[in-house]
């Protein structure tokens, strides 16, 4: 199974390839849009060039969180839901990693909301990508929280009857300092949303949409242009003074963001906001940690934790 | 600020006969929490423990989040204090309700001591020396001012100090470190308030003077001073000894001061402590800290413990160290969240879905707390596997004093091992204890480390075998296994053999030496044996149990539906022995030392361990 030493090892500071970022042969089924995300995210990091021991892959479960088993960089797979928490203490735990989260629609909206929600308002440094397919693949076709009213899983034979959420105003309203919306058939459009996530100093999420030929096929037909479907890029504002300008998406305008995310379906694709200004949990607790240190003049942690005893004698 | 009314110019304690001895004292305080008279205990306690006596207190909050009633009990005294006391020699009582409640506790021939401007003892009681004394008019007096009776409880300790001639100046030099730094005014007002009841004329307090057995230091030298602190306090700063820099949690009592000290220290260390949205955030974040090489610690109470029971499961899969505390409260659900108990134990060991064999350690007392936190995090980290520390209420709160810990040989150094790792690294090696390779750390063959909580191999590649399941899960029971064969022999004092062993785990420690003490002297021959690492156990138990007529083993849960608490289930299914019994209680408080030994004379069948138990032990306080 395993290869590790039949392998010659790169040569220290070799570039980061595909090749050598390829691991184990990914499970999905054939025609699976994660195969596509895989693709662009070897991009992402053949550009990014990253120290290869300082990436980690991380995720949660369902078929898009096998993830990590198919990237070869430090990386993890943990339980179902709870990947934003865990990699928060990668974050904030070895701050000159570079932190990537995979996970499905369950996995980020349904039992890991709450954790997306809090992560996102932390604004802890982790970019994390989730795989819409609106289905419970893994567990094979129950209904998501993102499944549209009246589709036909196992769960609603009849077709779903809940109102399903809305990811971009979800991410919006949690906080998230870098929100964009993509697609599996899209690799170019792919890579530069995650090589844009993967460059914001913050918590940055990217949902790309990835049909689950298996359990939903056809669900984002709407936005392929050779199904018939309309592929509609946000027209960011370039800045230029030119008078059609005006009428472009200001990344860092919260209000036209939520505005978008309000548009009918399939909606547009792209960086919905961009928030540059507010500053990241990692870099709080750093400061902090400075501040306080300040006042202890340095201190060694033996004379520290020996002053505190002093007091309590 | 000099104080303008002298002790020694009052005349009070050197004036009057020459005070008793006594080995030691229980004193309760009831009234109300904004009484203050936590501080009034906290100052005895701190007391206590610069004059090289020990003391232990036992504290109830109110489940009310501010007023109601509240007390403390302080026992101070020369020697081994090993438990808070089972009944008190003196009774503070502020108000008729505390009155009411807390005379029942009072040991015939103890004294009571009331705020004349506020209770009526019942007429005609003559157990006890009752000193009335009008300490809310008293306070008034001495303070004045907008103060109103603030600082009654200042003005008590003085009425302390002047009874049980207590070094003033030590005291007043405290109440100075409590106040100081604030408002002048403060200080000033308590200095007003402890002289007046010093001072208070002593012929009221007719021949009640006593004073400390003077101690014998020379035979347990630390040569290190003696500091005064609660369980959790002791817990926390146990993990900063270890090198823990990193931590999550989520707010619930009685944890909560826990992850409030971390909050608060660990940016001194570099550290920093999560404030998580619940506690699955909390033990994930922890696990990620770990995963980064940074050995770190959560923990939660007995509700809190069952929301990270899947993430614990992960940790033992993907042999992830982390060390999970739990402050055991009375349960289940909500419970009663400011009682003790000891219902958590078989959560802590099988809680989590899965075979997941792991760490549980119960510290016995507050020092042990310190210990055992340090115990904790080198297990850890030694065994790549989650450790649980099992404490409870009862220890969180309660103040103890004891040997300054020698720091310099304690501390262990923080910070992850990111040196390279050779070509033939395997996360999960079969024939070797797994040591991660921390994120951001290089692996010379270029190929990195998944960990998972999938089944896997010895790279961390997901597997169905059958054959490397089960290899897998003897490697996870050999490695606990192979700590249990390092663990020192618990603690066993008294007789070698004979008619009855109590065990016990935890917090009971202390009341079972005692009762064990009262039951030899009794003419029965005795033992305990105390068991700090409760999972895995330590070797050669089986012939120590076999060596007694009957093992009781004491635990604060529930009898349960087979008769056995849960320590003793665990017991009897491990070593068979028909001698295995139990003797429990769930009323929310700490086991008195009488509870113990009628629980053995019952078992043993002894009556007269029976009528040891019903005779009222007089105070030492009473007078001659
Ligand atoms: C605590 C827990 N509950 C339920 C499951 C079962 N489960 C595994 S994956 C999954 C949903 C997967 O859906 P999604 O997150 O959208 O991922 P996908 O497979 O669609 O990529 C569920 C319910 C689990 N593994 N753990
Ligand atoms: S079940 Fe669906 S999501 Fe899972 S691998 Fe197959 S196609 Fe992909
Ligand atoms: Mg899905």
């Amino acid at each position: 199974m395993s290869t590790a030493v039949a392998t010659p090892p790169p040569p220290a500071g070799a570039p980061l390839t595909k090749k050598v970022l390829t691991a184990d042969h990914p499970t999905w089924c054939p025609g699976c849009g994660d195969f596509a995300v895989l693709a662009s995210f070897y991009r992402v990091l053949e550009k990014l060039q990253y120290p290869h021991e300082k990436i980690v892959t991380f995720a949660g479960i369902g078929c898009s969180s096998r993830f990590p088993y198919f990237v070869n960089t430090h990386g993890g797979h943990f339980i179902h839901g709870r990947a934003l928490p865990f990699a928060a203490g990668i974050s904030l735990g070895g701050d000159d990693l570079h932190v990537f989260v995979f996970g499905g629609d369950g996995d980020g909206f349904s039992i890991g909301g709450n954790h997306l929600t809090h992560t996102a308002r932390k604004n802890v440094r982790i970019t994390y990508v989730i795989m819409d397919n609106s289905v419970y693949g893994l567990t094979k076709k129950q209904t998501s929280p993102t499944s549209p009213i009246g589709f036909k899983s196992k769960t609603d034979p009849w077709g779903a009857l809940d109102q399903p959420i809305n990811p971009m105003r979800t991410l919006l309203n949690s906080g998230a300092t870098f929100v964009a919306r993509s697609h599996a058939t899209q690799v170019n459009h792919m890579t530069e949303m995650m090589l844009r996530a993967a460059r914001h100093d913050g918590f940055s999420v990217v949902e790309i949409l990835s049909e689950c030929v298996e359990f939903f096929e056809g669900a984002f037909d709407a936005a392929i242009p050779r199904k018939g479907g309309h592929w509609v890029l946000i027209d960011e504002k370039k800045n230029d003074g030119s008078p059609e300008d005006a009428a472009r998406h200001d990344v860092s305008d919260e209000l036209a963001a939520f505005q978008l995310a309000g548009q009918a379906w399939p909606g547009k694709f792209g960086v919905f906001y961009e928030n540059k200004t507010r500053r990241t949990k990692n870099a709080l607790e750093a400061e902090l940690i400075a501040k306080t240190r300040e006042k202890t003049k340095g201190a060694t942690d033996l004379a520290l934790l020996q002053a505190t005893f002093a007091k309590l004698r | 600020m000099v104080s303008p009314n002298t002790p020694e110019a009052s005349g009070g304690a050197s004036a009057s006969a020459a005070p008793r001895s006594i080995k030691d004292v229980v004193i309760r305080l009831a009234g109300n929490s904004q009484d203050g008279i936590q501080a009034i205990g906290g100052f005895l306690a701190r007391l206590a423990g610069r004059s090289d006596q020990d003391v232990m207190t036992y504290m109830t909050i109110p489940s009310t989040i501010s007023g109601g009633p509240s007390i403390f009990q302080v026992r101070m005294g020369t020697g081994d204090i090993l438990s808070a006391g089972d009944r008190a020699d003196m009774l503070v009582a502020f108000y008729q309700h505390s009155y009411d409640a807390h005379i029942g506790s009072l040991r015939p021939g103890g004294v009571l001591l009331y705020d004349a401007d506020h209770v009526k003892p019942v007429e005609g009681d003559n157990r006890f020396t009752n000193v009335a004394c009008p300490i809310t008019t008293g306070t008034i007096e001495a303070v004045g001012g907008t103060a109103k009776d603030k600082g009654k409880n200042i003005y008590v300790l003085g009425l302390i100090a002047r009874i049980f001639d207590l070094e003033v100046a030590k005291l007043t030099q405290l109440i100075r470190e409590r106040f100081g730094g604030k408002n002048e005014d403060i200080v000033r007002n308590a200095l007003l308030a402890f002289d007046a009841g010093y001072a208070w004329p002593q012929n009221n307090l007719r021949d009640l003077f006593y004073r400390f057995e003077a101690i014998d230091r020379a035979t347990a030298v630390s040569g290190r001073p003696q500091v005064t602190l609660d369980g959790n306090s002791a817990i926390a700063y146990g993990f900063l000894a270890a090198g823990v820099r990193h931590g999550a949690g989520y707010p619930i009592t009685p944890w909560s001061s826990i992850m409030e000290t971390l909050r608060t220290e660990l940016p001194k260390y570099g550290g920093v402590f999560v404030q998580c949205e619940d506690e699955i955030a909390s033990i994930s974040t922890a696990l990620g800290f770990s995963y980064t090489g940074n050995v770190a610690i959560t923990g939660s109470a007995g509700p809190g413990l069952s929301l990270k029971m899947e993430a614990l499961s992960w940790a033992t899969m993907a042999e992830m160290p982390i060390v999970v505390v739990n402050v055991q409260r009375g349960g289940p659900s909500t419970g009663m969240p400011t009682n003790v108990e000891q219902s958590d134990l078989m959560q802590a060991i099988y809680g989590s879905h899965g075979d997941t064999p792991r760490v549980v350690l119960a510290p016995k007392n507050v020092e042990d707390c310190f210990y055992l936190a340090i115990e904790a995090v080198r297990i850890a980290r030694a065994y790549s596997t989650p450790v649980l520390l099992l404490t409870d209420q009862a220890l969180s709160s309660r103040i103890e004093a004891f040997d300054e810990p020698d720091l310099k040989a304690l501390m262990v150094p923080p910070g992850p091992d990111r040196t390279e790792r050779p070509a033939d690294f395997k996360p999960y090696p079969l024939d070797r204890q797994t040591r991660h390779a921390p994120a951001g750390t290089r692996i010379a063959s270029g190929k990195y480390p998944v960990v998972t909580g999938l089944e896997h191999d010895e790279f961390g590649h997901p597997t169905g075998s059958p054959k490397l399941h089960a290899q897998m899960n003897a490697k996870r029971r050999e490695k606990i296994k192979a700590l249990a064969a390092t663990l020192p022999a618990p603690e066993l004092s008294g007789d070698a053999s004979g008619e009855a062993l109590i065990v016990t785990w935890g917090s009971n420690y202390g009341p079972a030496r005692e009762a064990l003490e009262r039951i030899r002297a009794a003419g029965v021959s005795a033992a305990h044996l105390h068991i700090r690492h409760v999972h895995p156990l330590p070797h050669g138990l089986e012939e120590v149990l076999a060596r007694y007529r009957k093992v009781v083993v004491a635990e604060l849960n529930d009898e349960g539906v087979y008769g056995f608490g849960q320590f003793a289930t665990l017991l009897r299914a491990r070593y068979a022995l028909p001698s295995i019994v139990s003797t429990c209680k769930t009323d929310g408080l700490t086991f008195k030392v009488s509870e113990l030994v009628a629980g053995v004379a019952r078992h043993l069948g002894n009556a007269t361990l029976e009528g040891l138990v019903s005779q009222a032990r007089p105070s030492p306080l009473a007078s001659r």
